[in-house]
């Protein structure tokens, strides 16, 4: 047996007890000298590296099994908070990014169950309202111009602090022309005025849009199109049209499509298929086809697979009929009435429009198979024992270092796969589930927009009832 | 004024920007998330919000912003009135090449940046596509699968034109390192979008042979088999049909090693309605680990059952496959 870049023949260890990666050693890979290509040298560095992680856990007793697998809620809290309230000169190369170092630390603080005094709450309220854009939109700081990307970070930050002063300090009537600015003719966004086009931009936007009741038809026009056009011949999504499947860009296209309700146009048999073949030996995600592993894939590749859960009855149905086309399966029910059915009775007045409140029914869809289709337990592992850094934060890959982007990404990563087993998102999962104890169980979130469920729920009734009012 | 590695001027005390005012960021009272920002980034940074909000486009407002993209790449806001003043001074873009490229040497996972190459190549028009192609290679000897990189040795081809010898290119990356997937999607690109092969009708066969060459001597390398597949995407039919697809499974599974990738396009030819030889039946018996496994299943199923105790990390996937098979392969 090997190891190799990716899918290895060699098991990693047997299913539900994970001692060991297969430690690399030597093999028949060796007399061949066109395998020590810099790909297959890097990788069999990282592997070591994990590898010899996972034999001091194999070796270790017991007790200090429960501890290595243990998640350090104190230290992850000291961390973020101190990031919150003083960041050191070297962070300058993200001062165009700083609604996203707010993102990235309140919604990890939400995740570890962390609440925030209100006068913190306030502050950030008041800086995010400073680096709102009087046109719309928010930018990277105070008196930048309005980007998506740091759009989508303040909204979301917004709605986590999830107050009536954080929900209604969002101009909704300014943000939905800014996005309606950066809509472009070929259906996709750009991310600001005469910015860069990809897919990025356009989850960003529909995300937004969605969660706070702005979609419009308008909006919504050609998108398809366009995220269609980046689905490549691997299966997953890239960036732009002609691209590399990338896991980032992955989760951004489908969340932008079931966002949308047209996700039964992408190919769900190809795209799953080259989802689950990212998860390697390692355990974690690697982003793309024999590049390395690293902890923010926890949750753009584990985040789809979560999705993917909702959406299996479409992707079955692609199978059971893969020569012919398939006709549009939306997910408010299709022709044999397989998926959903939840649609609340009081909305069905208010002229829904496409994609009208698709965040709320597809919560309330469920799985209908409570067992995901990549290996959750073995994600746990990776991100609780590689990307975790005992002084607080987690980083990309052992030798790396912490910082925020990855501490978000990986504990929303640690989120999705612990609920893999949940029916519904927000109820318990067994500890089968669970690596470590069962105090590791984080909040659960709203996997389509990465924020917390009741905080997804409570922006819900804010937003949509609001509409009902009629106070848009 | 600023030369080299001298000792940075302050703004304040240069005397051609003595009618400037700063104007210092309002972060509000309570600033969350915020900075220690150095002497130097906060001026620089104030004279940039003062000539960005007047609008001014001069000369010294490039070098204002040359200055303030030194210290953060990342700030779009500077690269976009950068390009107003670009514009407006009607300046030597020749030049401005030079200094983008210098800067994404250094930042080469930088969105702004790229942008601002990918606006700057399509100012230049045609002439500069070799040039433009040319800098993604010396990115690519370091890191052969920069992102950004790629995506603008796309655009340049496509906007610009350059194709001629870019099969060539890919090929040249794929010989120093087969298992470079971003050298396998360029590949694709090319020969499906290159208006000098035929497209991919054309390109079909030889492709084909080429991906199977490059799976017998590495099978555990996923991009060929990836590669394989995608080059009869939209034609199911005539991948069941070239025996070099069912052949070159039938290759690796004799040889009882890596075999996850050769089984799963083997169930995925199934699923199409591949009607194997009594060979390839063979091949599989013979990988049975499980006698629990009733031989009496499909050859699909038997697939699935295998894939679900050789490759435990997907065997949740395994097993869901295994339940949706198309009904004539059950």
């Amino acid at each position: 047996m090997e190891s190799s870049p990716v899918s290895s023949s060699s098991p990693p260890s047997s299913v539900f007890s994970f001692d060991l990666p297969s430690a690399p050693h030597s093999s028949d890979h060796d007399q061949q000298p066109s395998l020590r290509t810099v790909t297959h040298l890097e990788q069999l560095r990282v592997e070591e590296k994990v590898a010899e992680i996972y034999r001091i856990l194999n070796d270790a007793s017991p007790h200090t099994k429960t501890i290595m697998m243990e998640l350090w809620r104190d230290n992850h809290i000291l961390f973020l908070s101190r990031g919150l309230n003083q960041l050191g000169p070297n962070f300058r190369i993200l001062d165009a990014s700083r609604p996203w170092l707010c993102y990235w630390i309140i919604h990890s603080m939400s995740l570890l169950g962390e609440s925030l005094d209100i006068e913190v709450e306030n502050s950030i309220i008041e800086f995010l309202s400073h680096c709102e854009d009087k046109q719309g939109g928010y930018g990277g700081g105070p008196g930048q111009m309005p980007h998506l990307a740091t759009t989508y970070a303040a909204v979301n930050t917004l709605i986590t602090l999830g107050s009536d002063a954080a929900l209604s300090s969002v101009n909704r009537d300014s943000l939905h022309k800014f996005l309606l600015r950066m809509k472009d003719s070929s259906g996709a966004f750009r991310m600001h005025h005469a910015g860069e086009i990809d897919v990025r931009a356009c989850y960003t936007a529909i995300s937004v849009a969605s969660i706070l009741n702005i979609m419009d038809s308008e909006l919504v026009v050609g998108l398809g199109d366009y995220i269609i056009r980046c689905q490549t011949y691997e299966g997953g999504i890239a960036g732009e049209p002609g691209s590399e499947a990338h896991g980032g860009y992955t989760f951004c296209g489908l969340a932008t499509m079931v966002l949308i309700d047209e996700v039964d146009r992408l190919h769900l048999p190809s795209l799953i298929d080259w989802v689950v073949f990212r998860q390697g030996v390692e355990c974690g995600f690697q982003g793309r086809t024999n590049k390395l592993v690293d902890g923010c894939y926890s949750f753009w590749q584990g985040g789809s697979l979560s999705l993917i859960q909702t959406l299996l009855p479409i992707a079955e149905k692609q199978t059971q009929s893969p020569l012919t086309s398939i006709e549009h399966q939306t997910l408010e029910g299709n022709s044999d009435g397989s998926t959903s059915q939840v649609q609340n009775p009081e909305n069905e007045d208010m002229g829904t429009e496409k994609g009208d409140d698709i965040g709320f029914r597809f919560i309330r869809m469920g799985t209908r198979v409570a067992a995901p289709l990549f290996h959750s337990v073995a994600l746990q592992q990776y991100v609780l024992l590689c990307s975790q850094v005992l002084e607080g934060g987690f980083k990309d890959k052992p030798g790396a270092h912490r910082d925020y982007y990855h501490t978000c990404y990986c504990l929303s990563g640690l989120c999705v796969s612990q609920y893999s087993f949940s029916k519904t998102p927000n109820s318990p999962p067994p500890s089968r589930a669970m690596l470590g104890p069962y105090s590791n169980l984080l909040e659960p979130i709203h996997p389509l927009y990465n924020v917390l469920l009741d905080k997804f729920y409570r922006a819900h009734e804010f937003f949509f009832g609001m509409k009902k009012r009629g106070t848009i | 004024m600023l030369s080299g590695e001298d000792e940075w001027v302050p703004f304040s005390r240069r005397p051609e920007w003595s009618d400037v005012k700063p104007v210092p960021q309002d972060d509000g009272p309570n600033p969350v998330v915020p900075i220690s920002y150095s002497d130097e980034f906060r001026e620089t940074m104030d004279y940039f919000r003062s000539i960005y909000l007047s609008g001014e486009r001069s000369f010294r407002a490039l070098s204002l912003c040359s200055e303030a993209i030194e210290l953060n790449p990342s700030n779009y806001t500077i690269w976009h009135f950068r390009r107003i003043v670009l514009e407006a001074l009607d300046a030597d873009l020749h030049a401005e090449k030079e200094y983008v490229n210098n800067i994404a040497l250094r930042n080469s996972k930088n969105y702004q940046i790229w942008h601002h190459k990918r606006w700057l190549a399509e100012k230049l028009g045609p002439e500069a596509a070799e040039e433009e192609l040319a800098f993604t290679e010396k990115i690519f000897a370091v890191d052969a699968k920069n992102y950004h990189a790629w995506s603008h040795r796309q655009s340049v081809l496509q906007a610009l034109g350059g194709w001629q010898k870019e099969l060539d290119y890919c090929d040249k990356l794929l010989r120093e390192d087969v298992f470079n997937n971003s050298a396998w999607n360029q590949r694709y690109f090319v020969i499906t979008k290159s208006p000098f092969l035929g497209g991919l009708q054309e390109m079909r066969e030889s492709e084909t042979r080429y991906a199977v060459e490059a799976i017998l001597s590495n099978p555990e390398n996923e991009s060929p088999w990836r590669y394989l597949r995608g080059l009869y995407k939209d034609d199911p039919n005539l991948l069941i049909c070239n025996n070099q697809v069912s052949e070159v499974c039938l290759k690796i599974l004799k040889r009882k090693q890596n075999i996850v990738l050769a089984l799963s396009l083997l169930l995925d030819l199934l699923c199409h309605g591949f009607q194997p030889i009594s060979e390839i039946r063979s091949a599989v018996e013979a990988l049975r680990i499980s006698e629990s496994e009733p031989s009496t299943s499909s050859l699909a199923n038997t697939i699935c059952g295998i894939l679900g105790l050789v490759d435990p990390m997907r065997s949740n996937y395994w097993a869901w496959r295994r339940s949706h098979l198309p009904s004539e392969v059950c």
